[in-house]
């Protein structure tokens, strides 16, 4: 729960944007972050939430852990609550990705 | 010492880049030389940051003489037992709980919500309080959100209870503000913290500011630091750095995920939502300011006030042994490790957890069972 999740931004459409976690694309809600957010921007997703849109140029650093964390099996706690971060978002209306 | 690495030793030492882990460690074992006394201890507040240290055996690569202490950063071991009870209640009179799964497992003063579940009380895992709310919309029944975390999901829910949830909705908070606690672990007699490491994505939150009046009524430093290994190896060097100078202060290590003042619009949906009150953390010590609550104006989504809870029907027996034995508080106040707990790995596993640390994948025993804590060298 303390670790967010960060991902590219698909679609924006209100409140809510398109985002791809890693190749699963799920809906999460831009109440909360502080700056818009447009397609092709990264933001760091806290269940269901987006909290902050990461810089362009600092992405690679970000990403790094959780490309690594998702290649872990299924019993892997870490990547466990990381997997659970992205279940956190919404689907997408019947055509989950 | 330093330069044992990412080969031998511990179990899963693997780095983005490997030299850049070597120089940080070396430096780590330069400063803390440097700083010339034994043991130099600093303390982390958060369940994500020991998982990444306990998964990638960063423990391994320290220097003998630093040590890093997982101090109150699980916010489902922090959760007292009176709230379990307030949750086991509510469940037990019929109302549906939605909670994260976390929460499921942790011991109540008789019970857990588990417990009522194979009992028969309806209760509903989520990862996230607009699930919650969905749920709610679906049924005619009563839900509650039996909402845990610190300020990263104190937001989410804040968002929530602002974004006009459905009439059968409310929320029972057990949500914890970190701040606070920072002040009494630092107090406590026993606890020799020099430093704290703060949680990156809480601060991209509250901001890294936060801390300041906390290190100038302190004198001890604070780094932000992200979770990746480097990230924690990199927000350790500084802090030991501050420590050598006598230099307290708070530096951000994590400037690409938390700017000084943070996310201003996520903290006025939250203040907006709760305030804060002084509220046990089970194990630890009763926190000023360290529960959030709903404001009133939010009654209407306020399970406590919303439904009648008498918690006191649970508290007629005493609870069982084993939990006298339990050392959680001790291990979250950083004054023991989960080795020294008699019942760690034998009566407490995570199937049949005793403490609230053991049953939570962000609990320092939780963490250690599965990763190891300190890998042998």
């Amino acid at each position: 729960m303390c670790l967010g999740v960060p991902g590219r931004v698909i679609e924006v459409h209100g409140q809510t944007a398109t985002v791809d976690f890693f190749g699963v694309r799920r809906e999460t809600r831009l109440d909360v972050v502080d700056e818009p957010v447009e397609p092709g921007d990264y933001i760091l997703n806290h269940v269901g939430f987006a909290i902050r849109k990461i810089p362009a140029h600092e992405i690679q650093e970000t990403l790094a852990l959780y490309d690594l964390l998702l290649k872990e099996a299924a019993g892997d706690m870490m990547a466990a609550d990381v997997r659970g971060e992205i279940v956190a978002t919404r689907q997408q209306g019947g055509t989950d990705g | 010492m330093a330069e044992v690495l990412a080969t031998e030793g511990a179990k899963e030492l693997r780095f983005r880049d490997p030299a850049q882990a070597r120089a940080l460690s070396a430096a780590l074992g330069r400063v803390v030389a440097e700083i010339g006394r034994a043991p130099v201890s600093v303390m982390h507040v958060c369940g994500s940051h020991e998982q990444s240290i306990a998964k990638f055996g960063l423990r391994a690569i320290l220097p003998r003489d630093l040590n890093v202490i997982m101090g109150p950063g699980c916010p489902v071991c922090v959760t007292d037992i009176p709230e379990v009870d307030e949750a086991v209640v509510l469940a037990q009179d019929g109302v549906r709980i939605a909670t994260y799964g976390d929460m499921l497992k942790v011991p109540g003063s008789m019970k857990s919500l588990a417990d009522a579940q194979t009992e028969g009380a309806k209760v509903d895992v989520v990862y996230s309080a607009a699930q919650a709310a969905d749920l709610a919309r679906d049924t005619t029944e009563e839900i509650v959100f039996f909402a845990s975390g610190f300020e990263t999901t104190a937001v989410a829910t804040a968002a929530v209870v602002l974004g006009d949830p459905p009439p059968n909705f409310s929320v029972l908070s057990a949500h914890k503000y970190i701040p606070p606690v920072m002040e009494i672990v630092a107090e406590m007699p026993g606890t020799k913290v020099e430093g704290f490491l703060a949680a990156g994505h809480a601060a991209t939150i509250t901001g890294s500011a936060i801390f300041e009046r906390f290190v100038e009524r302190h004198q001890i430093p604070v780094v932000v630091a992200g979770f990746e290994p480097l990230d924690i190896l990199g927000g350790l060097v500084k802090l030991v750095e501050l420590v050598r100078d006598r230099s307290p202060r708070v530096e951000n290590m994590y400037p690409r995920c938390v700017t000084a003042e943070g996310n201003r619009n996520a903290q006025a949906q939250m203040w907006k939502v709760f305030r804060t009150v002084g509220g046990q953390w089970r194990g630890i010590a009763h926190v000023p300011n360290g529960n959030l609550r709903l404001r009133d104006e939010f009654a209407h989504v306020d399970a406590r006030k919303r439904h009648h809870i008498d918690v006191r029907r649970l508290w007629s027996r005493s609870p069982s042994t084993l939990t006298q034995v339990c050392i959680c508080g001790n291990i979250m106040a950083g004054i023991a490790s989960p080795q020294e707990c008699p019942l760690f790995g034998k009566e407490c596993i995570p199937e049949t957890p005793v403490g609230a640390c053991m049953v939570s994948s962000e609990g320092t025993c939780k963490i250690w069972h599965q990763y190891g804590g300190h890998p042998d060298l």
